[in-house]
């Protein structure tokens, strides 16, 4: 099935965050925390599912040269909605996102995928392709949070139920969670992914030849 | 004073782009070449203080009076996108040469998160007017100030030997991060 396909080109392949490199904003300035960057991963996804659908299904009425308008409203309607949505059920995430949660409508990702993907495919598909994007950006927000909270803190999953400390010996360094150490966590972390990816593309050609 | 306090703060202290990470991707995106980097800068600045401006003029009189402040995201990104086209419009009429230097950045514009940042940031502090525009244009000036500054490290490091896992972006950010610690420098100031 397609599934696998477009799970493997959202998380992997087509990486919004490691590969595409679009949507840094919002990867860099709130993955001070796991709890924080997993909570902006998963609503950015869910607005990504939201707009995926509606412009899917509304492909035969949207005006092609009126599309980008359409677009940017239907987003910006999906953002409200869950910006309420979050700001009624999980008020702490709402206040530690701040002005990162609205700022979801400008989300390059959104856009694009609507533009490039969902204009011109099937509404399934385009659910798929969101899934699969949406939890390629999540998973990127979760690792980069993680190794932050945990040089930066000493703990992970701090906020939620399953915090782990690290005992009190672990040095912990204040860079990783001053602004800086978001810009630089992130080249460092790119370029190891991009250096296993051409590790393993020398070995399939290797074992091709 | 507090103008100033203000001006500086939003331009250098809380500079948007290397401490609130707002305007990242046009950061990155248009910094490779210097002029390229400037144009964008002022572009992003003249629209920042007019979006400010009529963002404020529409929150406070027309969707406070109606009770819709809820609708402000769609309002601010409708406002921001007309008049972004707009400005693209008036200058391939008034000024062509201006418009040959900023024309092709204006529409990416539409999607900076630093001017619904500056804009949001603006609504959330309860800024007045004079304050919402002092703040925006010294966001966009903080903007500037930085993208050039990275423009030219980065014609720097087009000359160097990076290794090949680190070329293109993941330098960049690592540039951009030690330029952030620069910047951290000024944290003390206000």
């Amino acid at each position: 099935m397609y599934i696998k396909q477009y799970l493997k080109r959202g998380i992997i392949s087509e990486n919004p965050i490691f590969v595409q490199a679009i949507a840094l904003c919002p990867a860099l300035a709130v993955s001070g925390t796991v709890f924080n960057g997993l909570g902006m991963g998963l609503a950015t996804a869910f607005v990504l599912l939201l707009t995926n659908v509606l412009i899917s299904a509304l492909r035969g009425v949207i005006p092609v040269k009126a599309r980008i308008p359409c677009f940017v409203v239907i987003i910006a309607g999906a953002v409200t909605a869950v910006n309420m949505l979050v700001e009624a059920y999980i008020p702490v995430l709402h206040a530690n996102l701040g002005i990162f949660l609205p700022l979801i409508a400008v989300n390059c990702i959104i856009l694009a995928r609507g533009e490039s993907f969902a204009f011109k495919n099937g509404i399934f598909r385009s659910a798929m392709d969101a899934i699969g994007m949406g939890l390629g950006f999540t998973i990127a927000l979760v690792m980069l949070s993680a190794v932050r909270e945990l040089f930066g803190f000493g703990t992970l999953f701090d906020g939620t139920s399953f915090m782990v400390a690290m005992p009190e010996t672990f040095p912990q360094t204040l860079l990783f969670i001053l602004p800086p150490g978001a810009f630089i966590t992130l080249g460092i972390m790119m370029a190891a992914l991009r250096h296993m990816a051409s590790k393993r593309k020398a070995k399939t050609e290797e074992v091709a030849s | 004073m507090n103008l100033m306090l203000l001006f500086i703060s939003a331009a250098i202290v809380n500079n948007f782009v290397l401490t609130r990470f707002l305007g990242i991707c046009p950061f990155i995106g248009v910094s490779r070449k210097l002029e390229s980097a400037v144009s964008m800068g002022l572009a992003v600045t003249f629209v920042l203080s007019l979006s400010s401006a009529v963002s404020y003029m529409v929150y406070t009189f027309f969707l406070v009076p109606l009770n819709m402040e809820y609708l402000h995201i769609i309002a601010f990104i409708v406002i921001i996108a007309t008049l972004v086209q707009a400005v693209e419009m008036f200058l391939k009429k008034s000024s062509p040469t201006l418009y040959s230097a900023m024309g092709v950045y204006l529409p990416l514009i539409t999607t900076n998160c630093a001017i619904i940042g500056a804009v949001l940031i603006n609504m959330n502090e309860g800024f007045n007017f004079l304050e919402s525009v002092v703040h925006a244009t010294g966001a966009g000036l903080g903007f500037l100030l930085a993208i050039v500054i990275f423009a030219g490290l980065r014609e720097r490091i087009e000359r160097c030997d990076v290794p090949q896992a680190f070329r293109g972006f993941p330098i960049a950010l690592v540039a951009a991060g030690l330029m952030s610690i620069a910047f951290l420098g000024f944290a003390g100031l206000i």
